[in-house]
């Protein structure tokens, strides 16, 4: 109980001593948590708007269409068919006017009464009825059309009824043209040829609809209408599955670079617990534990979030039934902290126990990582300009912390790469949908929410990438800020140590730009097939180049304006922080 | 002439009770070519007096020239130009930069000063043989002793010819015999008209200099004249023998 009490309290102190940057680990984790959760969330009630509105509309199993009713009455009686509606005479016209918009839409002839195969549900008005016509509903919210509007269908003047549900045709806007019903007669009226005949099915056994759309000609199962749907819900699904793969990728290494530079400035403290008898082990835990600690945090508020979020980015169609909002199930919330903790173990573990195993004395004694001599570089700055060299020198003696920031800087150019290929690839789905099978001006619900689950993942993956670029900037020169220190009180300027360490920062970051263009699109890829989409084929390449100089002139800065304001302090006081 | 001089120099840390007066109205003038000694017990300012005075830490109040210019209201980078040509610092911790080996440690304040990379080597190599460290020259900091560091901050702190050298401590972690080195160095430097401010609490140290202050409580309580009584020189030439 002791240990434990320990382990808890040093934990917690040491995250209250630096709260910035347990913030920002709780900000990386919690980024990929949101999105898991959102993603788990809609992909688990995806196909329940569809499964409820085919329950409270007596839904068919499959849909057969036929230009001769002949056909299908020979269908009613195929093999397995319990029960049949129609079929219904349908008209295809591309003249329905709505005030001022005119659209292509489908018209179907009903009877008053409902049949035993497909009734369906009506959310405003009333049913079919002399003159009146009932509108498909999101058919009906995209043209704006409510019960009493007039509506003119083939230069026939009729009212809207009502608004309906159905099951038996996939809603407006994933299904074109639109449909809207009438009474037979009226259809009669409006002087137009039949199209096509349509006849809902019950079938003995919904799990045989594909088996038996595949064996009729042009019979469509319920399956197969559902898929498309739900289609902004798979789709909007599918974008947050990528999107987490890529920001959990990343958000590792974020992780993984913290942990490093904390490491770096712990391994005193370390030095200090084992001195004080804390055996290794001990010390392992407790880094492990302050870690844990944040990454239970993130998936807290990665859960919250995720679950608040998930009804404004994944909106079921307006053409299904409402099932509320989408729990959060117990096994979503076991994935989204299990992620969190992986995320954050795997990335501390490896540090924490090689703390654990350094000697105290060494860890006592400072630098973790025994500055290495790389003789031919050190040789080759001794002719720079004496800022260069000391930043060169910094570096290179340092090797570790170049290589983890030229990692962690590469890692941050990728997450732009990614964000620039995610966007990229969607701009080009994203066709508008115009034409006249389209509702002039009425958004399209499917693409709006992709768009919105784009921006929201693209946000993150920059939010993270600017986090991580602090953060590496933050670290280098907490790093270098007693060598600088020094430096000036032996006569380098502010000025001077600034430029020497930016421009020290370069090389590496031109390497980690050139390293993250590959990385970046390799992750981008991964994802997407991890997340299971498909295309991916219009990534926007002549942009991508601009990451070196962006990389550049981020680093410069971003590694400036610490030290420069280091600079502002009287040498002894910085010195005496340290 | 005052080649440092402090008139009213005032630091203070905190504020309220948790007020503490570090150095408090130091009057201080330092000939050039002059060794001036500090002396005191623990937290009486020293180390504080000094930072002062090497424009490392900014005072509360008062006037500080060093060759006739005001350093108390010079920028961060006027002070750190000034630094360069006119002070060599020596640490009480070392203070060495752990990056840089000892002969690098040793020859940035000359490159700073503008000397060119094989001018500022060929100092550097003779100061570490004269400190006696030749051989450990390619050594990380990490890698030396505590007098062994030390000995490379002295030397360090000659490499650009400073006007005034200020040393914390310089012998607080060397034994004997590296003492005696230390001061059979800055004897040598004394010799050449090198003025020396040094903080130290062993008498022996303390002896070698023209002037012994006392400091208490942040403020100067009293001084000794070795020169005219035959110290200084004197006291060097007892080591030697
Ligand atoms: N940053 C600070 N904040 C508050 N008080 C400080 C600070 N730095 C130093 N002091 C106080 O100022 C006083 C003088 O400190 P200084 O380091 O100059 O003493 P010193 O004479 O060099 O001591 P020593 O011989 O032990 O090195 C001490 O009482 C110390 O506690
Ligand atoms: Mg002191």
């Amino acid at each position: 109980m002791g240990v434990l009490t320990a382990v808890i309290r040093l934990a917690l102190r040491d995250l209250r001593r630096r709260r910035t940057e347990a913030l920002l680990l709780l900000i990386a984790i919690a980024a990929t948590t949101t999105t898991l959760t959102v993603g788990l969330t809609v992909g688990g009630a995806a196909d329940r708007p569809w499964d409820r509105t085919r329950a409270a509309t007596a839904a068919p199993d499959a849909v057969a269409t036929s230009a001769r009713s002949a056909d299908l009455t020979a269908l009613a009686n195929a093999p397995g068919v319990t029960g049949t509606a129609g079929p219904y005479p349908t008209v295809s016209v591309t003249d329905l006017r709505v005030r001022d918009v005119r659209v292509a839409a489908v018209v179907q002839g009903r009877d008053t009464a409902t049949g035993p195969v497909d009734r369906p549900v009506v959310t405003a008005g009333g049913w079919v009825r002399r003159g009146g016509v009932v509108v498909e509903r999101a058919f009906a919210h995209a043209l704006k059309a409510r019960p009493g509007d007039e509506i003119t269908i083939a230069g026939r003047r009729l009212r809207v009824a009502g608004v309906a549900i159905t099951a038996a045709r996939v809603p407006y806007p994933s299904s074109t043209p639109g449909l809207v019903w009438t009474t037979r007669a009226d259809l009669r009226l409006l002087g137009r040829p039949v199209t096509s005949h349509v006849m809902p099915i019950r079938l003995a056994d919904p799990s045989t609809a594909p088996a038996f759309a595949a064996a009729h000609r042009n019979v469509r199962s319920w399956q197969d209408m559902g898929a498309y749907a739900t289609a902004e819900l798979h789709l909007v699904n599918q974008a947050l599955l990528t999107g987490t793969w890529a920001l959990a990728l990343l958000a590792v290494a974020c992780v993984a670079v913290l942990v490093g530079g904390r490491l770096a400035d712990q391994i005193r403290r370390v030095g200090l617990l084992k001195a004080v008898g804390a055996t290794p082990r001990l010390v392992a835990v407790v880094l492990l534990a302050e870690h844990l600690l944040v990454a239970l945090a993130a998936a807290a508020v990665g859960l919250f979030a995720g679950w608040a979020a998930a009804p404004a980015l994944a909106r079921p169609s307006t053409g299904l039934l409402a099932t509320g909002r989408p729990d959060l199930t117990p096994g979503s919330a076991v994935i989204v902290v299990a992620v969190a903790l992986a995320v954050t173990g795997a990335a501390t573990l490896v540090p924490a126990v090689r703390g654990a195993r350094t000697s105290t004395v060494r860890a006592l004694a400072g630098p973790a990582r025994a500055p290495r001599r790389s003789p031919r570089l050190v040789a080759l700055s001794a002719r720079l300009p004496v800022p260069l060299l000391l930043g060169v020198r910094l570096a290179v003696r340092r090797p570790r912390r170049a290589v983890l920031a030229l990692v962690s800087l590469a890692i941050t150019g990728a997450m732009v790469v990614s964000a620039i290929a995610l966007n990229g690839d969607i701009t080009r789905k994203d066709a508008r949908t115009t034409g006249i099978m389209f509702v002039p001006g009425a958004p399209n619900p499917v693409t709006e929410q992709v768009d919105h689950v784009v921006f929201v993942i693209t946000f993150a993956l920059l939010a993270l990438a600017a986090v991580n670029a602090v953060l590496i900037a933050w670290a280098t020169s907490l790093d270098s800020r007693r060598p600088t220190a020094l430096a000036r009180a032996l006569g380098a300027t502010p000025g001077q140590v600034t430029a020497g360490l930016s421009a020290a920062q370069l090389f590496p970051a031109a390497l980690a730009g050139t390293l993250a263009i590959p990385l970046g699109l390799a992750v981008y890829a991964g994802a997407r097939a991890a997340g299971g989409a498909s295309g991916g084929g219009a990534i926007p390449y002549a942009w991508l180049p601009a990451v070196i100089p962006g990389t550049l002139v981020a680093v410069a800065l971003l590694t400036a304006l610490p030290v420069r304001m280091a600079g502002r302090r009287p040498v002894a006081e910085v010195l005496r922080a340290e | 002439m005052a080649i440092l001089r402090a008139c009213g120099l005032r630091k203070e840390y905190g504020r309220g009770t948790g007020l503490v007066r570090a150095v408090d109205h130091v009057d201080l003038d330092v000939e050039a070519g002059e060794t001036v000694a500090i002396v005191g017990p623990s937290g009486c300012g020293k180390s504080t007096l000094l930072h002062l005075l090497g424009g490392l830490e900014r005072p509360t109040g008062g006037e500080l020239r060093l060759a006739d210019r005001r350093i108390d209201r010079m920028s961060e980078t006027e002070l750190a130009r000034l630094r360069r040509q006119a002070i060599g610092f020596v640490f009480q911790a070392f203070q060495l930069v752990d990056e840089l080996t000892a002969l690098e440690n040793v020859e940035l304040p000359a490159l700073l000063a503008g000397a060119g990379p094989r001018v500022a080597r060929r100092r550097a190599v003779e100061l570490l043989e004269r400190v006696g460290l030749a051989d450990r020259a390619a050594h990380l900091p990490a890698a030396l002793s505590g007098g062994q560091r030390q000995r490379v901050a002295v030397a360090r702190a000659l490499v650009g010819r400073p006007y005034v050298v200020l040393a914390d401590e310089p012998t607080g972690n060397l034994d004997s015999a590296a003492t005696t080195e230390v001061l059979r160095l800055f004897a040598a430097l004394r010799a050449d008209g090198q003025t020396l401010l040094l903080v130290t609490h062993e008498s022996r140290v303390a002896a070698t200099a023209d002037r012994v202050i006392t400091m208490r409580d942040g403020a100067l309580v009293g001084q000794t004249n070795l020169a005219g009584a035959g110290g200084g020189l004197g006291a060097f030439a007892g080591l030697e023998g």
